[in-house]
């Protein structure tokens, strides 16, 4: 028994030598990183695509680059609305606009015909990049990665493998170089069509450098040596940006990463062939000003950002919104930015281990999956939302926030049966809305994570009215405080007033059939949610024909106007209504256009309304404008509203109360942990227990000691006869 | 057995060849080029042009098999499936579609891989080995009919269900090991032992009962009756002439998925957060990323190919009466 003690002491040694560090409980995946050390553990899902600010658009990406890439601007962390304050400006840009014969002409002058607005970007000095090789000069001043042959790169495998490092100061032609590489067809910037409608010479820009640059392309081709007519440069810190006509909106994108800088060299140096071929490049390996910047990057398993030892000054804000001070959310008020000094993301594909790792403290902040909702939420009697008794007693906090964001049931208007401005279809649309019953479907498959829409415009966005004011009245009943579902009879009466009663077609008595577009998701919700859609038109007696398919035969249907119903959904580039609201707007049109309308919605009345609102400033006008345009979508119907989703995040005792932000995706730099309670809590939390080790080894002795038994008897008896 | 290499080498290019038209065809067939560059590009904003572009760039506007534009063998060399094809032929990769060197990925990704799969399938041969002889030696016993029923429960049972609980049971519960991730060097060990012992556990019930049928099939030989005839021991019988004769089976079984197990296993590594080979195609489909599926496809099928002629010089080093002409 003593020999089996020992084995068990050395195999608890081994172990412990594995986890590589004596204090450190030996499930701990984190391994390598210094219990003491500000290092902030979390995951990413899926790989990100590229982190080139001029190419990647999506939240797995963002993630990344919005901490290494610093735009002009930023939102307030804090404040609401959403409101742009400057990053790398030294002031928010004022738009001047002109006319046609260059005359500056007033903001407020609606009825001028303005030709072009200018913005006018002014740079603060004094801010400069990250360590990079491509800024590495020699004694002489001469680049030192800038010409590297097969030699150099031998031992070159990551970019942390050039000895070497340089930095230099932020100046205007950086920004004016991105910009340029937007256009660049090379570069592949997924909105280079979009901006080529409102940058002045984006698109003669682009198509004058597909005419010189050469394909297959190959090494460095300076942007510099070609001109860009709605840019310019001022002086060193100073940018000029001409945009046509006037597009108010267009400073939510100067607070985008598509807008960040990029210095030359960077590009020269990525341009090297040797380098490709190793993966370094602007795709994996960014190069910012912003507070981290990443030192190692392998995007199949982990990605660390640290902090960038270059980074600007930059403060927590000391104002925010009445109850941000009680929520302890301006206790670090005009404290130096960034609090963590190391970010490690794993790649963690699926929900169990990642789950399981933030219950043991692995990771400090968690969505919640559908399985685990039940374990991590609870409803209390008033109908509120918190933690469970058991998470409330490990002292994990919950967050919660509605995205400005949209998931809908668009109908195709182009469609003969459900689309059109008859009243009948629009009859038809409404009942089929009312039949729909969204808060159901909230309910049963998004666990209540959700607001039902009463009109495209999301909570947070001006133009959104909360209360019986901003309800979808065909659609709904303001009862006392709430909202309630008209009912299903009201449903029948539209249907049959459109010519379906009972759902048959009145002329011909065929039953009414519509098709229902799907996608498949491979999610094991999937066919219980057809089921599910089946059955609310069933209550009407339509027939419902889901027909699945893959993503991109979806959306070649959507495209070519072959669908009738699809689930389909958009999220906020920016907080302006006009970012919902075009998504109605008759020459956004997807099939004729190839727009964002997927709906094929045209309203005369509602497009000019439109245009009149998308460049008016915020205020009691423009919300005029607004609810008269919700009022003609809500009659016609071309959406069923569908829901605004809601985000559900939990965080351990150890980080700091943060604010959730939807729109700002730089929010990393705000985030502060204790890790003495986190190493704390860790090591509580995660002791081994061994008793099993010992039951399991007097198992094996109990099934060995009769196979042991067996074998000495059959080995002394004689052999056996055939 | 040069000249038989030589020929197995020839005869490789033609399969070659039809597995790469074949994964062509399949792929082209759900994906158009224009699908791919949507998927590449995103979904918001995106312009016929930027789609128009892209395919330009990663030169996805080309026609398939044919160039009508061209002249002579231009209009067969300037098609998508020569200009995406042939350099796979030099194992070289390229670039995927996403802009990542693929060698280099799958270079880097390999190790991971291997990490698991070699100790699975060694302690696994192990284990299902000894298992399966035990079986054997006790045949017509309980412990025969015990070990049976075993084995087919472990078969029943979905790896899914033992990679779940097993990270439940030892890394949640017990706290023994991470519950996923992974470390290069020496720290690899802690997180690879749990899916390792599941990767074995898991394949112990279909191992050994394949196993216990080769011996029972050898056990019924005039050999190994000659063999007791002798008055030789039942182990001496089992170990030293069933064993030995049973190997022929057993290596060639082994040494045809020696190649493959560079491929990974990808619910392993998709659970325990191995950065391996696993799900590289699967994620490559999914992205639509055409440059990876076709390397992968090509890898596949010339490990395949390897794995078949190590397969052949197995059965001549086992094997005295089995000569390669």
């Amino acid at each position: 028994m003593a020999g089996s003690k020992n084995i068990l002491v050395y195999l608890m040694m081994l172990v412990c030598l594995l986890s590589a560090c004596k204090d450190k409980a030996i499930n701990d995946p984190h391994g390598r990183y210094n219990l003491q050390e500000k290092v902030f553990f979390s995951f990413f899902v899926e790989q990100p695509k590229t982190l080139d600010p001029a190419k990647s658009y999506g939240a797995d990406e963002n993630l990344f680059t919005a901490q290494i890439y610093e735009p002009p601007l930023q939102y307030h962390y804090l404040k609401r609305p959403y409101k742009l304050v400057p990053l790398t400006a030294a002031k928010l840009p004022e738009p001047k606009y002109y006319d046609a014969s260059d005359q500056l002409i007033s903001a407020d002058d609606l009825r001028a015909k303005v030709a072009y607005s200018v913005y006018t970007i002014s740079i603060k000095p004094g801010i400069f990049y990250q360590p990079h090789p491509a800024l590495a000069k020699d004694e002489q001043g001469n680049y030192l990665y800038h010409n590297l042959t097969k030699q150099n790169l031998l031992h070159i495998d990551t970019l942390a493998d050039f000895k070497k490092t340089g930095t230099r100061e932020l100046i205007a032609d950086d920004y004016i170089y991105e910009i340029k590489r937007l256009g660049s067809p090379s570069v592949q910037s997924p909105i280079a069509g979009f901006l080529s409608h409102y940058i002045l010479g984006l698109k003669a820009y682009s198509k004058a450098l597909s005419a010189s640059r050469p394909k297959p392309v190959k090494g460095f081709f300076d942007l510099r040596q070609h001109k860009l007519e709605g840019v310019k440069k001022l002086d060193k810190y100073t940018l000029q940006i001409s945009i046509k006509g006037k597009y108010p909106q267009f400073k939510f994108w100067l607070a985008m990463p598509f807008f960040a800088p990029i210095p030359w060299e960077a590009d020269k140096f990525y341009s090297q062939r040797g380098l490709q071929k190793k993966n370094i490049s602007f795709d994996w390996y960014p190069i910012g000003t912003g507070p981290y910047m990443i030192v190692e990057n392998n995007p199949n398993r982990q990605i660390v950002m640290a902090r960038n030892p270059n980074f600007h000054q930059e403060f927590y804000p000391s104002t925010g919104m009445p109850g941000d001070t009680a929520a302890g959310l301006l206790a670090d008020a005009n404290k130096p930015l960034p609090f963590v000094d190391r970010y490690v993301f794993s790649l963690d594909k699926e929900s169990i281990p990642r789950w399981s790792k933030f219950l043991q403290g692995y990771y400090d902040k968690s969505g919640i999956s559908s399985d685990s909702y039940d374990q991590a939420v609870q409803v209390d009697a008033d109908g509120n939302l918190d933690v469970t008794p058991e998470f409330k007693a490990k002292g994990i906090r919950l967050t919660t926030s509605i995205e400005p964001s949209i998931f809908y049931l668009g109908i195709n208007m182009l469609d003969p049966t459900i689309g059109g401005s008859s009243d009948s279809a629009r009859k038809l649309r409404r009942a089929i809305s009312i039949a729909l019953d969204i808060e159901e479907y909230i309910s049963i498959f998004l666990n209540g994570r959700g607001l039902s829409a009463q009109g495209p415009i999301p909570p947070g966005i001006f133009g959104f009215e909360a209360g019986a004011k901003g309800i979808n009245p065909y659609v709904y009943q303001w009862q006392k405080d709430h909202i309630k579902r008209r009912s299903l009879q009201e449903a029948k009466q539209l249907l049959a007033q459109a010519g379906y009663p009972n759902g048959r077609n009145a002329k011909t008595g065929k039953p009414l059939i519509i098709s229902y577009e799907a996608t498949s998701t491979g999610s094991p919700d999937e066919r219980a949610m057809y089921d599910w859609m089946r059955k609310q038109l069933a209550k009407l007696g339509i027939q419902l024909n889901v027909r699945v398919t893959n993503y991109n035969r979806f959306q070649e249907k959507l495209r070519s106007g072959n669908a009738q119903l699809f689930f389909w959904g958009w999220s906020a580039d920016y907080p302006d209504p006009e970012n919902f609201l075009f998504l109605l707007y008759g020459p956004n049109g997807k099939v004729k256009h190839g727009g964002e309308n997927a709906s094929n919605y045209s309203n005369p009345v509602y497009d000019q309304l439109f245009l009149k609102m998308k460049n008016m400033p915020d205020g009691e006008a423009r919300q005029k404008i607004i609810d008269e345009m919700l009022a003609i979508v809500r009659k016609d119907a071309p959406w069923v509203w569908g829901f605004h989703p809601k985000t559900f995040v939990l965080s351990h005792q150890w980080n700091r109360v943060t604010k959730a932000h939807s729109l700002a995706n730089n929010t990393l730099k705000y985030n502060k942990i204790d890790p003495n309670r986190r190493r704390q809590l860790q090591a509580q939390w995660n002791k081994p227990t061994f008793w099993p080790l010992w039951l399991l080894l007097i198992i094996i002795v109990a099934v060995l000691i009769p196979v042991i038994m067996r074998y000495r008897k059959k080995h002394h008896s004689p052999p056996e006869k055939y | 057995m040069l000249n038989y290499l030589v020929r197995r080498f020839f005869y490789a290019i033609p399969v070659l060849l039809g597995v790469n038209i074949i994964t062509f065809l399949l792929f082209f067939a759900v994906n158009t080029p224009d699908d791919m560059a949507r998927a590449h590009l995103g979904q918001k904003h995106v312009t016929q042009a930027a789609v128009d572009n892209w395919k330009s760039i990663h030169g996805y506007d080309l026609p398939m098999f044919y160039n009508a534009d061209k002249t002579g063998m231009e209009s067969l060399t300037q098609s998508l499936f020569v200009q995406k094809s042939l350099s796979l032929l030099t194992f070289d990769f390229g670039i995927s579609d996403s802009g990542r060197n693929i060698g280099y990925d799958i270079r880097h990704r390999m190790m991971p891989s291997l990490a698991i799969a070699v100790p699975v399938l060694l302690v696994g041969l192990l284990i299902n080995i000894s298992f399966a002889l035990l079986i054997v030696f006790f045949r017509n016993t309980y412990i025969e009919f015990g070990g049976v029923v075993f084995c087919i429960v472990l078969m029943s049972i979905s790896s899914l269900f033992y990679i779940i609980s097993g990270q439940y049971v030892i890394a949640k519960v017990l706290k023994w090991v991470p519950i996923s991730g992974y470390h290069s060097g020496f720290e690899a060990i802690k997180f690879l032992i749990l899916p390792v012992i599941i990767g074995v556990i898991s394949g112990i019930g279909m191992g050994t009962r394949w196993y216990r049928t080769l011996f029972l099939e050898e056990y019924h030989k005039d050999y190994v009756r000659t063999a007791r005839a002798k008055g030789l021991s039942e182990q001496v019988v089992l170990f030293r002439h069933i064993l030995k004769n049973a190997m022929i089976p057993i290596l060639t079984g082994v040494v045809v998925i020696i190649p493959s197990l560079f491929l990974g296993s990808l619910l392993l590594e998709s659970f325990f957060g191995i950065p391996g080979l696993g799900s590289y195609t699967i994620d490559a489909i999914s992205r639509q990323d055409f440059a990876i599926v076709r390397s992968m496809v090509f890898l596949g099928t010339v490990l395949y190919i390897i794995g078949l002629i190590f397969t052949d010089i197995s059965y001549t080093l086992v094997d005295p009466r089995v000569r390669l002409e």
